[in-house]
């Protein structure tokens, strides 16, 4: 039996630790919200978060008084920071749909202490990247009709055939459609909260936004319905999202930009710096609120395993985008590649590149550093600041050195530049902290159903200890194929 | 009974006696019941007798409305209202509607799913006569509550509280109206 206990615990590692009830899980997450004191390193970690936003208050005013030519960005380099920051943000938000919904549909119960704030991670970095379209066009008050089809006195509308048009439709309706997923998850908890809530106020603001939830059998049954549904819109959104912010790229007949490995080499770079900025946030969350019961070691491992998967992919991607310069037999994609990796002025650039992305992943391949908080921690980091250098690369390598010799020149960022990013890397903590003052950081009622009495007794358990079984004889056996399909 | 009830309701301590007590209301013959958890029991479904929603329908018809709304506007746009020659392309260049045209098929879809979802299941209703029973603020948190409404054609106060001691519940309540 003993024996039986140790592979349940190699083959379905705990997702809750502890000794926890359903009201010690409502209690534990619940009171980070309600009753504790608001820790001293909240209010330092918000300030510092605060002030740095402030840089982007000082980025966007001068902008808007001054218009675009503040930015460092001029020909032939004439995208820049504004979609290499952009590109970068909106997929850190990756993660967050993969999380909530790919991995619902896979049935992948380590999803669910994780899915919260990695949603409200994604809404916040969509928020963060939304910005740069937006402000790049130097007037955005006139973006209304660049952007949105909608009948006006010019008669003008526009044009649907460009990536560009996409990419709005797309962005939009990827955050619409992660708010309200992550609005919907937060309904039965705001509801716990309304009624745990001692002081008036916050009864009265989590009752309304709970919208009077009472759980009752029959709300769950198409809350249920619409939670998994939700879950099956959003897998191929999240997928068209990224691939058509590929399309801005790669339609257009830039070296360098013109490769059809383009929307899944960006894909998958979306969810390896997505899953990067999760650690991120959850490694420090759980240690500060002692949440590792719910986040424990085995989400870290997983969530370092994903890294590795899809860093894995993204280097295929730079493998790939090499060959297909010297396939084409292009010379200018052939002087593209070279002009990239070691003629060009930034062919440091790329080397930083490969180091922080292909290199520094190539650690988790050992249990040490996938078992170890510290090292996921630095080497998010380091992938971040990678995945960052990733877009640089492809964006301004391409760029630099364009058709006409004549016209190549040098681009370096201006101070409005990189106020403007370190602002929206300011702006975000500063949501997330406000996130995790205000609202549970992980879902209540989900992590409910882990426990075991949330199991109604009967088929469930038996099912589970015949799967049990089966692996047991597995095990012993050594012999795969006959009994072991039961 | 001088008190205009709402209706009775039980309280259990876990998942698995409340789908017990549900399975044994239904088999009891009362229609009008419900049962309050603080998480989505599946097996509950079955044994109060819920009929599987018809919100995927509304949401696959939201779908459709936001791909023909999709495709309808750009070859509006393009081919009706104002065409416009690029590069001596094709006006009704389908293939790059189809970015925009999945977007909003998805976008629709999406609202469809949580607002149909909200408004088949009533809400948002800030009061509910079953928030009056103090202990009712634990179904979200730990116990779990099963319902019997007053509007049920077999409902008569003494026996239907009679039958629900009878599934050993925590305790019974009056729910008022």
């Amino acid at each position: 039996m003993q024996d039986l206990e140790r592979i349940q615990k190699r083959i379905y590692p705990p997702m809750v630790e502890g000794d926890h009830t359903l009201g010690s899980v409502s209690d534990k997450i619940g009171d980070v919200t309600l009753k504790k004191k608001t820790p001293f390193h909240w209010f330092i970690g918000f300030g510092i978060a605060f002030m740095v936003a402030q840089l982007l208050l000082f980025a966007v005013v001068t902008l808007l008084a001054k218009g675009i030519g503040i930015w460092g960005n001029n020909q032939p380099v004439g995208w820049a920071f504004d979609i290499i920051n952009f590109v970068w943000w909106i997929g850190i938000g990756h993660a967050g749909t993969l999380i909530s919904a790919i991995l619902l549909l896979l049935n992948q119960k380590w999803r669910t202490s994780i899915n919260r704030f990695a949603e409200a991670m994604t809404l916040f970095a969509v928020a963060c990247a939304a910005m740069f379209p937006l402000l790049h066009t130097g007037r955005p008050w006139l973006a209304a009709y660049w952007l949105f089809p909608y009948p006006n006195v010019m008669g003008i509308w526009p044009q649907f055939r460009s990536p560009l048009i996409w990419d709005v439709f797309a962005v939009s309706t990827y955050a619409t459609i992660s708010l309200l997923f992550w609005y919907v998850g937060l309904i039965p908890d705001l509801a716990t909260l309304r009624d745990r809530a001692k002081n008036k106020f916050f009864k009265l603001v989590y009752g309304a936004l709970s919208w009077g939830w009472r759980g009752s059998a029959r709300h769950w049954h198409r809350y249920e319905i619409a939670y998994l549904l939700l879950a099956g819109l959003s897998t191929p959104l999240v997928l068209s999202v990224h691939s058509i912010v590929s399309f801005d790229f790669s339609v257009s007949q830039v070296p360098g930009w013109h490769a059809t490995i383009f929307p899944p080499y960006f894909v998958a770079g979306a969810i390896f710096a997505g899953f990067a900025m999760v650690l991120i946030l959850c490694i420090p969350l759980r240690v500060w609120y002692n949440m590792k019961d719910f986040i424990t070691d085995t989400h870290l491992i997983y969530m370092g395993k994903v890294m590795l998967a899809t860093g894995l992919i993204v280097v295929y991607g730079y493998a790939m985008e090499a060959f297909f310069g010297w396939y084409s037999s292009s010379q200018y994609e052939v002087f593209m590649v070279k002009n990239r990796v070691w003629e060009g002025p930034y062919w440091w650039s790329y080397w930083l590149l490969i180091i922080c992305n292909g290199l520094s992943i190539q650690l988790l391949w050992f249990k040490r550093f996938r078992e170890s908080p510290f090292w996921l921690f630095m080497i998010s980091i380091v992938v971040s600041i990678g995945m960052w250098l990733e877009r640089f690369v492809i964006i301004v390598t391409s760029l630099n050195r364009d058709f006409l010799p004549s016209s190549w020149a040098m681009y370096s960022p201006t101070i409005f530049d990189w106020s403007m990013f370190i602002g929206t890397i300011g702006f975000f903590f500063t949501l997330i902290y406000l996130f995790v003052r205000f609202l549970p950081i992980i879902s209540i009622f989900e992590v409910r159903t882990l426990l075991p009495e949330a199991n109604v007794h009967g088929r469930q358990q038996d099912f589970d200890e015949s799967v049990l079984e089966i692996e047991y004889t597995y095990e012993r056996t050594d012999a795969p194929n006959k009994e072991s399909e039961g | 009974m001088e008190k205009q009830l709402y209706g009775l309701m039980a309280e259990f301590d876990t998942a698995t006696e409340l789908v017990d007590a549900a399975r044994s209301t239904r088999d009891a013959g009362y229609k009008r019941t419900d049962a309050f958890s603080p998480f989505p029991i599946h097996e509950i479904d079955e044994a109060l007798g819920i009929k599987r929603s018809i919100l995927p329908v509304l949401v696959f018809f939201g779908g459709i409305t936001g791909l023909l709304s999709g495709v309808s506007l750009q070859v509006f746009v393009h081919y009706i209202d104002y065409p416009l020659n690029i590069g001596g392309r094709p006006y009704l260049s389908w293939l790059s509607f189809v970015p925009p045209s999945f977007e909003l098929t998805i976008l629709l879809a999406g609202f469809t799913a949580v607002f149909g979802m909200l408004f088949l299941n009533g809400l948002p209703r800030p009061y509910h006569p079953v928030f009056n029973v103090p202990r009712f603020s634990l179904a979200t948190r730990e116990k779990f509550f099963l319902l019997i409404e007053a509007a049920d054609e077999k409902y008569n106060y003494d026996e239907t509280k009679a039958f629900l001691d009878s599934l050993k519940p925590q305790e019974v309540f009056d729910v008022e109206e």
